[in-house]
């Protein structure tokens, strides 16, 4: 008996006979289509769809459908809300002269894009070297503070980590404190 | 039991001796005589299980980076990705169309479910806390693993009330984690 070769949703993840069940149905459909055309004709040609059988009587059939069809459109409104959201927000750099040598730099605007704070707090550190926290802002947002002077070297590198989300049209912006420090502590950050 | 399951209940990851590899070895095939042929297929000789510790006593054991089953005191339980790859080594229940999105949802399974003419059960008797895997009318592969409440023939005497505790199914914290 050998081992059987499963092929797995590139979207959802389940067997593909299982992605009607899904949040992503539309889209397990498109890749299915795509990656494997032969499993597609399986499961959704129109031959395949007339000879599906159930034990279920056609009201319960379509009760299902409804009811998932309905979750599925809910789904897919709520991750294009979300993409928008993402594509409509940056990340901030913000670069604090501690005093003429040292500077620190804060970054925020990450959670917006499912970048985990604490772990890249890690990577910071370690790739750079250097000393990373984690804090909130005075308007009480999250934000990485590394030590240093590495504006550029932060830029970059969550650059490529917001690519890898194919969300390369988000903004990365760096500002320099140097000369609105004492302003912005006693007004509080704008939103 | 791994609905809510993530990374962070995840304690510590350890290498196994080879000699506690070898009893949990015997242990699952003794669990599901099925395996003897092809245990060596998923737990090779000379692989270095890893045991990882995680909450509510839940010990997975991983090999060669991925999770192929699991350990809750004294059930040893297959992960469902090795259920697909090895189907005829468990025993299998069916469940209709109508409980798929139940069960995909986590819910123990109700005996209707697996006595209707869409559901099955094998002919000869399951005892009470056997681990058994879940299929669905229509489907090829299994959705879920649960443990027996009752003996598949009281499922189909008494036929009410839950019939299997959903132990892991697709979708789950266990199948969304990467290792
Ligand atoms: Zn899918």
């Amino acid at each position: 008996m050998n081992a059987k070769n499963i092929l797995y949703c590139g979207i959802c993840s389940f067997p593909p006979e299982y992605c009607e069940f899904g949040l992503s149905f539309n889209r397990c459909k498109q890749w299915l289509s795509e990656n494997n055309s032969e499993l597609f004709n399986q499961l959704y040609s129109d031959e395949a769809l007339a000879n599906a059988t159930s034990t279920l009587s056609l009201e319960k059939e379509e009760k299902i459908s409804k009811d998932l069809l309905k979750k599925q459109q809910k789904e897919e409104a709520r991750v294009e809300r979300e993409l928008a959201k993402k594509l409509q927000s940056k990340v901030t750099i913000k670069r604090i002269e501690r005093n003429k040598r040292k500077h620190i730099i804060s970054i925020t605007g990450l959670e917006v894009f499912d970048i985990e704070l604490k772990k890249l707090s890690k990577t910071f550190s370690s790739k750079f070297a250097t000393g990373c926290s984690i804090s909130k802002t005075a308007d009480k947002k999250d934000e990485i503070l590394v030590q240093g002077d590495l504006s550029d070297e932060a830029k970059v590198f969550i650059e490529n980590l917001l690519k890898e989300k194919g969300l390369n049209e988000v903004k990365v912006e760096q500002i320099d404190d140097k000369k609105i420090k004492k302003k912005a502590a006693a007004t509080g950050a704008p939103a | 039991m791994f609905k809510k399951f993530s990374k962070e209940d995840i304690h510590s990851r350890s290498n196994i001796k080879s000699s506690v590899q070898r009893g949990l070895k015997s242990n699952f095939v003794d669990t599901y005589p099925g395996l003897e042929p092809i245990i060596d297929d998923i737990i090779p000789k000379k692989s270095q299980a890893i045991l990882i510790k995680c909450e509510d006593k839940i010990q997975l054991y991983s090999i060669d980076n991925e999770i192929v089953l699991f350990q809750h005191f004294d059930d040893l339980v297959p992960t469902l990705k090795i259920v697909h790859k090895y189907s005829d080594c468990f025993p299998k229940v069916q469940v209709d169309r109508g409980a798929i999105k139940f069960v995909l949802s986590g819910a123990n399974i109700m005996c209707p479910g697996l006595t209707s003419a869409g559901g099955n059960l094998p002919e000869e008797n399951l005892e009470k806390d056997r681990i058994v895997t879940v299929y669905a009318e229509g489907k090829e592969h299994a959705l879920a693993i649960g443990r027996l409440l009752m003996s598949s023939d009281e499922i189909k005497s008494k036929n009410k009330g839950h019939g299997i505790e959903l132990i892991h199914y697709l979708g789950d914290g266990l199948w969304n984690l990467q290792e």
